[in-house]
């Protein structure tokens, strides 16, 4: 009896085992396969080979070098400086509002909360041809001035996202608070001088997910940069490149950017994914 | 049945009850819902009733200074001292009649019928040139016009305030109390109102980059602005309900395409949220099993995929299913068939439909099995044990166990998760762009489309805003309908104050 139960143990995990290589193969594939093209010798996107005969570092090296057409490294700059800016103002601003939410009571504070649950129920872009018009009035359209455009749009809206932090503060006993009021403090000391110490997992959680948000969205992008290629982001350029007049000679070049942009995000998601997954369920699960 | 019958069934017979539940109760939920709108419309009346008493009563007792605040704001305070505060409202009011002259009131003025002047062309006499007078632009009427409304609000707000505000600094310096001096204001703004200071710079932001744009838009699916009213050049006015009825009983392809489209939307979201949901628990639950070694290497296997971005594995997706692509080849060169499969264009429409359900799949089985992991490790370790001796397989055991548990705790997870699937613009846009197009449908929407890129197609490329708008607006209906049922029915809402 207890040899067969070993026995049908060990078959299994055999099961297991295989089940996951399996889906590991195929969910890893894809990757492999754009690593292994950005490396491809051959340009063009279709071939009738998987492993390409031929290896070179080349298109790395043009895609930092030939800069005529497409500017990766510009673009590259462009997302990097909007994705900082915008995120040091998200920030804020989910800070302020969760904080207000969380700790202080006024009148309007249903209300308010109330208002911004409704306004994160219509589909995010329903407004983006509204934001364009008030952008272009006040001119923020012009080639030299869409990035001021886009850190406004990614910022602009970031009050409306303080759920997550909101619960976070919510788990921070308000004794604190009271201790603090009664040897005199203020509520602007306790906000920078007790709080936002505590709260390092949500900052963190907040710096990482506004700061990645400009380097993986096309839709406010394409319709404020339109073609000023040069003020392109990472997102819609490497999008560009595969449009049909580009893709047989930018295919590789798409794979090895999109390799080098993968790179630090991939990175920066596996440091977070432990607030990521506490951010998310705190809303959604009930215990 | 009472709390002690409840606790004794299992968590399936649970989530049953609740599911019958929920449906006994849906009419008088939803009766509730009504009511609680109506006593909400009651109680504004009663507000606005209220206010508008207060308003002349403060009028009829105050002193010659606080009647003035009346006319021109801040009087009150400057005159008993609270200068800072008085020059404040003061400067308020000087700034909105400034703003009022010099640009809001042309567009309000013309707010009612969205302009009234075609741009047009002209030869004037004596001369052979051709020259164009440029008449007014709808759209800019309109935008400005909720702009001028919106600050309207605001500024009558900050008025009534003022005149609350002049009434209680009479009364105070009355009954020979003390007035709070602007050192004293600035203070508070930092301590007793430091919500005030906080909230403002947020809130001009969402009013500038959210509200705004959403009330221009919401309006724009009551008017006719499509291609062929488009400013500058042609005018639209406003239809009333007719794009919504338009939508709902015409008997052209929009309505057509409408109803298919949803019907899409919705089996998409059901599949694309339950299958991954179900499939990335079992994922996590072999992933956790005993005996499996190296789990943090599966883990980080799995999770890599999720933590490049989205853009970049669903364009490098769209490749290699294209009709030449890698996933073609290789299975030409493993001999499985020798045409080309078009995954993503085959004109049927079924193939990429399933194709996209598939790819979805390779997204969401990781992400859920990082969200459900910790979840999965907290379900009672005698709920298995007890199974086990009962002589149960892996399979019953996690139709019987886990899953009715997994249902039980974390459906406002897969309610969000069903609302975001409606919502889920990036995959259906970066695979298959909507396509194959077809005839049947209005305009350039294609058999994969969802109501969102459809939205995204008609705005964008089509420029039918006010379709767009309308679709907009219904894609909002049907997901806070979502949202508000299970808020209501989920306590999480309502316990808010427990940890403070």
């Amino acid at each position: 009896m207890i040899k067969s139960y070993s026995l049908r143990r060990k078959v299994a995990n055999a099961i297991v085992y295989t089940v996951l290589t399996i889906m590991g193969i195929i969910w890893i594939l894809p990757i492999v396969y754009l690593i292994i093209n950005s490396f491809d010798a051959a340009t063009g996107a279709y071939h009738s080979y998987i492993i390409p005969p031929e290896f070179t570092f080349d298109n790395y090296v043009r895609l930092f070098t030939e800069t005529d057409q497409f500017n990766y490294p510009k673009w590259f700059m462009n997302t990097f400086i909007i994705a900082i800016i915008s995120c040091v103002l998200s920030t804020l601003y989910v800070l302020m509002v969760s904080y207000t939410f969380s700790r202080l009571r006024f009148k309007s504070r249903k209300l308010l909360m109330n208002i911004s649950m409704i306004l994160g129920m219509f589909p995010g872009f329903m407004t983006m041809i509204a934001v364009y018009y008030l952008l272009k009035t006040i001119g923020l359209t012009q080639p030299s001035t869409q990035h001021v455009a886009l850190v406004l749009v990614y910022s602009g809206g970031a009050g409306l996202g303080y759920f997550i932090s909101k619960g976070f503060f919510d788990t921070i006993p308000r004794s604190l608070d009271e201790a603090a009021t009664i040897d005199g403090a203020t509520k602007n000391q306790i906000f920078w001088k007790i709080i936002l110490p505590m709260s390092k997992p949500i900052i963190v959680y907040t710096v990482l997910t506004s700061f990645i948000s400009p380097w993986v969205d096309y839709i406010f992008v394409s319709i404020i940069v339109r073609d000023q290629y040069d003020n392109y982001t990472v997102a819609i350029g490497l999008k560009k490149m595969l449009e049909r007049e580009f893709i047989s000679r930018y295919w590789t070049r798409f794979c090895a950017g999109a390799v080098i942009v993968s790179i630090p995000i991939t990175i920066l998601f596996c440091c977070m994914q432990k607030y990521y997954v506490s951010g998310v369920t705190a809303g959604g699960v009930k215990g | 049945m009472n709390y002690i019958d409840y606790v004794s069934l299992n968590p399936f017979q649970r989530f049953l009850r609740k599911i019958v539940g929920f449906f006994i109760n849906l009419p008088r939920n939803v009766g509730n819902l009504f009511k609680k709108i109506g006593r909400g419309i009651v109680s504004f009346f009663k507000w606005i009733v209220d206010g508008v008493k207060d308003y002349f009563s403060r009028f009829s007792k105050g002193d010659s200074f606080t009647k003035l605040s009346y006319i021109i704001m801040g009087t009150s305070s400057i005159a008993r001292g609270q200068l800072l505060k008085g020059f404040l409202f003061f400067f308020t009011e000087v700034a909105y009649f400034v703003y009022m002259i010099s640009f809001g009131m042309k567009w309000l003025s013309q707010f009612d019928t969205l302009g009234d002047t075609e741009t047009y062309k002209y030869v004037p006499e004596g001369s052979w040139k051709e020259e164009t007078v440029q008449g007014d632009n709808s759209m800019f009427i309109l935008l400005f016009g909720v702009l001028t409304i919106i600050i309207t609000v605001v500024f009558f707000a900050l008025y009534i305030g003022n005149t609350k505000s002049a009434y209680k600094t009479q009364l105070l310096v009355e009954s020979g109390k003390k007035l709070e001096t602007s050192k004293e204001m600035i203070h508070n703004l930092l301590d007793k109102n430091f919500h005030t200071t906080l909230l403002t710079i947020p809130t001009l932001m969402v009013c500038a980059f959210t509200i705004i744009p959403l009330v221009f838009m919401i309006l724009i699916a009551f008017t006719n602005y499509d291609i062929e009213h488009q400013p500058p050049g042609k005018l639209f006015t406003w239809v009333g309900f007719d794009n919504f009825s338009d939508v709902f009983f015409g008997s052209g392809k929009k309505s057509k395409t409408f109803f298919k489209l949803l019907e899409w939307t919705i089996v998409w979201a059901i599949f694309a949220t339950f299958v991954n949901y179900i499939l990335g628990m079992v994922l996590a639950l072999m992933i956790n099993k005993k005996g499996i070694k190296l789990k943090a290497f599966w883990r980080t296997l799995f999770v890599i995929t999720i933590a490049v971005p989205n853009f970049v594995t669903l364009l490098l997706m769209s490749q290699m299913l294209n009709e030449y692509g890698a996933i073609n080849v290789l299975l030409q060169n493993l001999g499985i068939t020798d045409h080309n499969i078009l995954f993503l264009t085959d004109p049927g429409g079924l193939i990429p439909k399933i194709t996209v359900i598939v790819v979805n799949c390779w997204i969401g089985i990781p992400y859920t099995m990082l969200i459900t992991s910790g979840i999965l490790m907290n379900i009672p370790e005698e709920l298995y044990e007890s199974a086990k001796i009962d002589g149960a397989g892996p399979v019953r055991t996690f139709v019987s166990i886990t899953l009715p548990y997994m249902l039980f705790v974390t459906t406002p997870y897969l309610i969000t998760q069903f609302v975001g699937n409606i919502n889920n613009f990036n995959v259906i846009y970066l695979l298959t762009g909507g396509g194959p197009n077809t005839q049947e449908y209005y305009n350039g929407a294609g058999k994969t489309d969802l109501l969102v890129t459809w939205l995204y197609k008609l705005t964008n490329d089509t420029s039918d805003f006010n379709l767009a708008s309308t679709i907009g607006i219904l894609i909002f209906i049907i997901c806070s309908a979502l949202s508000l049922i299970t808020f209501n029915s989920t306590k999480s809402a309502k316990n808010e104050e427990e940890f403070s």
